[in-house]
């Protein structure tokens, strides 16, 4: 039956200290398939894509790869590719400074008379990138643009490497449903062309969308493979958890919102503005809610709040907290009148990597606090260990360096660091995301929980559902201003996907 | 059997194993070469010997160490205008002191005041590269470049260019020793700069700052911190310490001599941040480990010298230990060692298994 096979891995193990990351896992990719990975946080999924790419060594096993006469040990990424693996890493690792067409062609590079060849590779980006509708100036380096245009730049390049095997390590994390579906028409082509992609994902509704087979990890072991019509959601859950999980239960939303609480508006913000990214906004925030920021990409959700936080100084404009005008030149400004904001860019803007978890947890509180007031060792024990534990951050130690992390645990961290400062009013964007199902629903919960006693919360995340459950209010985006404002009764799929599309004008 | 294994791996993977154990190479290979290297001599109450020497010696390089450590952790780069700055501050002092003569036997101002005169320069040194560094953002072998080729110019210029002598015996105590006490000065100048230090980063939250701000120094702004102002803050503190290295350089030959006063000491310290297992990226550093490395430095120095090898090689032979003992920490390195220890670990195991 696996006469198909292209690639058979088999008896796979991998330790790190402390860590058994995977145990005698064995995975099997055929020929145009789509093979879902999935397993909660820390199960060893990115592990095993590392092993099999050469970014990690494993310590026993083998791997085979159809049309090859010998067992196959990739020794670098490079040579993985060289081999017929195409890879996107978790972490998006492409060089910011170099621009989006460079980055695109580096290492092959096309050349003329030994020299590249610019005009040939930005036009052979900007045709790579049309394919996948994106439109943008290929010459401006990448940190001009936002992570998910970053991640749709990694799969754009992963694809254009022809290959027999694409690895796609939760490349839809931080993607809207429109890039969603754009990168799903582009897998079923591959598909269709006799590809086997791989795909790690912890949404569960694009497993059943566009994958053939499930196979699922926990604890670093292999529980099994299962074909996506056999495995109904409910079962894959408690596949991945070992346990009874219900996922889809409806979190209640306890909006019993003090009345006096009401009338206290914790932040105003008039006319703020940003040039290039927001035009001038208002907007009133009271005490206990929860809003949320939807819109497109590039609708400036995340420059807003990030002009708030004083992430990105805005140009014009005032800024309330609690009705006192304040001025935020710095983000520790902002963070002194009671603000909190979790970045979207986990690895470019949230994680010191080298530092340990509980490091990494204090830091914001440290940093708040000021340098003369350092934190007791045995405190700071104490703060780490109440976040490891409240979020089920799955580490090694306190101690670990929070590099060590996976993707999703590393996510927990931040926003650990940010509840710690206990703030006033928390920006959070995308905070679930790489967030097993299991605990992305703790975390709404924890958010309403905060809400109900007091704390005002802006909300920002590419998946409409999660919104739906959490904000009492949204606020949607598109170009930079504010296009509507939908209150809680009116919140629905359907009514925020119309409102962001904006009557198809765009469209 | 499995405490023993993890014993040898709590010690191999101790941070300071690596440069402790290329100290203790650099001083098995003296004791080889010199058998009377450990002996201590006493003469009119005051300690001799090789290893005196050898920790007498490293004290400039230890506190030009101290410095550039931390500002090899706050912005992965280096301050190559260390040595050139420590010129700068002992001819400031020198001048103080001997009122702008070329040799004197008294001195023309209070002691405090060349002192505090040649601290402040180097501190003023600092704050200029913290600026260019961390204000104007250029990178910091630029930046520091401007200080390592005008520093000693300055000095020139302040000196008219002579050499300027203050024989006064309280002025050579700092570079000597204080009548009474075994050990020379600077061992003690250089412990009291490396224990405030060490206090200062442990006991406020500078260390997990400066380790923050060099690791991710956009997520440091996020979480509160002024990237900018620690930054700066590392390059000030730097020429602080050069400052004090300047005053026990010209403490030991009572004269300033611009052009050769902590000649090539910025590379000695550059390394001995490396040989002490700090990332020159910046990020998580170890203050001590830099200051192992200072004095492995110096062990080999001492060693070329006792082993007569001239001037002007001794270069060349430092040049092929430090390949050697950087190798040894190299990331790759370690790889094979882990790997190596790992095979042994498991044949052991195998073996009692049988
Ligand atoms: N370089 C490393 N050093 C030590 N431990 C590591 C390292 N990389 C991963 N681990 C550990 O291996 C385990 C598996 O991590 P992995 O990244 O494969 O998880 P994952 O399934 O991809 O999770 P996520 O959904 O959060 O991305 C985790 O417990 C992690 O802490
Ligand atoms: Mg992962």
């Amino acid at each position: 039956m696996d006469n198909n096979a292209v690639l058979t891995m088999r008896h796979i193990s991998k330790n790190f200290p402390g860590v058994v990351a995977l145990s005698d896992v064995d995975f099997t990719l055929r020929a145009g398939e789509i093979h879902a990975l999935m397993g909660e946080n820390g199960a060893g999924k990115s592990t095993l894509i590392k092993v099999l790419t050469g970014v990690e060594e494993f310590e026993t096993g083998t791997i085979r790869m159809a049309g090859m006469d010998h067992d196959l040990i990739n020794k670098s990424p490079q040579m993985a590719q060289g081999n017929g693996i195409s890879t996107v890493y978790q972490e998006v690792n492409l060089c910011p400074n170099l621009s989006v067409a460079e980055n695109l062609f580096l290492g092959r590079e096309p050349k003329r008379a030994g020299i590249i060849d610019w005009k040939t590779m930005n036009k052979k980006s900007r045709e790579i990138l049309g394919n996948l509708n994106i439109d943008i100036d290929v010459t401006r380096s990448l940190e001009h643009y936002s992570l998910a245009l970053q991640q749709m730049f990694a799969i754009a390049r992963a694809v254009d490497l022809s290959a027999r095997v694409l690895i796609l390590d939760e490349p839809t994390s931080s993607l809207d449903e429109h890039e969603v579906e754009k990168l799903f028409s582009l897998m079923k082509k591959l598909k269709g062309d006799g590809v086997g992609i791989i795909f790690v994902t912890h949404f569960l509704e694009q497993v059943y969308k566009v994958c053939d087979k499930i196979t699922v990890l926990r604890n670093g072991c292999l529980v099994g493979e299962y074909e996506v019509e056999n495995l109904p959601r409910v079962q894959l859950v408690a596949k991945m958890m070992g346990k009874d999980f219900d996922d889809v239960s409806a979190i209640k939303k306890e909006k019993k919102i003090i009345e006096e609480d009401a009338n206290i508006k914790i932040i105003e913000a008039k006319a703020l503005a940003h040039e290039g990214s927001i035009k001038p906004f208002d907007l009133v925030l009271k005490k206990g809610e929860v809003i949320g920021l939807s819109g497109l990409l590039g609708s400036g959700r995340s420059e807003l709040a990030r002009a708030i936080y004083g992430a990105d100084k805005p140009d014009e404009g005032e800024l309330f907290v609690k009705g006192q005008k304040i001025v935020v030149s710095a983000p520790i400004d902002a963070m002194k009148s009671g603000m909190s904001y979790l970045p979207e860019n986990r690895k470019e803007e949230g994680i010191i990597a080298e530092l340990s978890v509980r490091e990494n947890i204090i830091i914001a509180l440290q940093a708040k606090k000021g340098m003369f007031k350092l934190l007791g060792k045995k405190e700071q024990e104490e703060f780490a260990d109440k976040y490891i534990e409240l979020l089920q951050i799955k580490t090694a130690s306190r101690e670990t360096p929070i590099k060590q992390l996976s993707g999703g645990n590393q996510q927990k961290v931040i926003l650990g660091r940010w509840l710690l400062t206990n703030p006033e009013f928390l920006i959070l964007d995308e905070p679930t995301r790489g967030i097993d199902i299991g605990t992305k629903t703790e975390i709404q919960k924890l958010v309403l929980k905060l809400a109900g006693e007091g704390m005002s919360v802006m909300f920002i995340s590419s998946e409409i559902e999660e919104m739906i459950r959490t904000c009492s209010r949204m606020i949607v985006m598109r170009d930079g201003r504010k296009v509507g404002e939908l209150e809680e009764h009116e919140l629905s799929q359907m009514s925020i996907m119309k409102a962001i599309a904006g009557g198809s004008e765009n469209e | 059997m499995s405490s023993s294994k993890s014993l040898i791996k709590k010690v191999t993977g101790f941070r300071l194993f690596l440069p402790l154990a290329c100290l203790f190479l650099v001083l098995i290979i003296n004791v080889i070469k010199t058998p009377t290297f450990f002996n201590i001599t006493i003469q009119n109450g005051v300690l001799y010997g090789y290893i005196i020497d050898v920790i007498n010696r490293g004290s400039e390089l230890v506190i030009f160490a101290v410095g550039m450590t931390l500002v090899v952790a706050a912005s992965g780069g280096t301050d190559i205008s260390v040595g050139a700055v420590s010129a700068l501050a002992g001819a400031v002092c020198c001048f103080v002191l001997s009122g702008g003569e070329q040799s004197t036997d008294f001195y023309h101002a209070p002691y405090i005041l060349g002192v505090v005169a040649a601290i402040l320069i180097g501190a003023i040194c600092g704050a200029w590269n913290g600026f260019l560094v961390a204000k104007l953002k250029i990178q910091p072998m630029v930046a520091t470049l401007i200080l390592f080729t005008a520093g000693r110019g300055i000095a020139q210029l302040l000196t008219d260019g002579q050499m300027i002598y203050l024989r006064v015996d309280h002025f050579k105590m700092l570079g000597a020793s204080i009548p009474g006490v075994p050990l020379p000065t600077p061992v003690f100048v250089a412990i009291i700069v490396v224990i405030l230090t060490y206090f200062l980063l442990k006991k406020t939250a500078l260390g997990l700052y400066i380790e923050t701000v060099g690791c991710n120094s956009k997520a440091a702004r996020l979480v509160g911190l002024n990237s900018t102002a620690i930054k700066f803050l590392t390059y000030t503190f730097c020429g602080f310490c050069s400052g004090i290295a300047g005053l026990i350089i010209t403490s030991r030959v009572y004269s300033i001599d611009a052009n050769n006063a902590g000649l090539n000491l910025e590379l000695d310290a550059i390394l001995a941040v490396a040989l002490g297992g700090n990332s020159l990226g910046g990020g998580k550093f170890s203050l001590l480990g830099s200051v192992i490395g200072a004095y492995t430095i110096q062990a080999l120095t001492t060693t070329l010298y006792a082993m007569s090898i001239s001037a002007d090689q001794i270069p060349v032979y430092k040049a092929i230990v430090v390949v050697i003992i950087v190798t040894l920490q190299s990331p790759e390195f370690t790889k094979m060692r882990t790997a190596l220890a790992a095979k042994i670990a498991s044949g052991k195991t195998a073996k009692e298994a049988a």
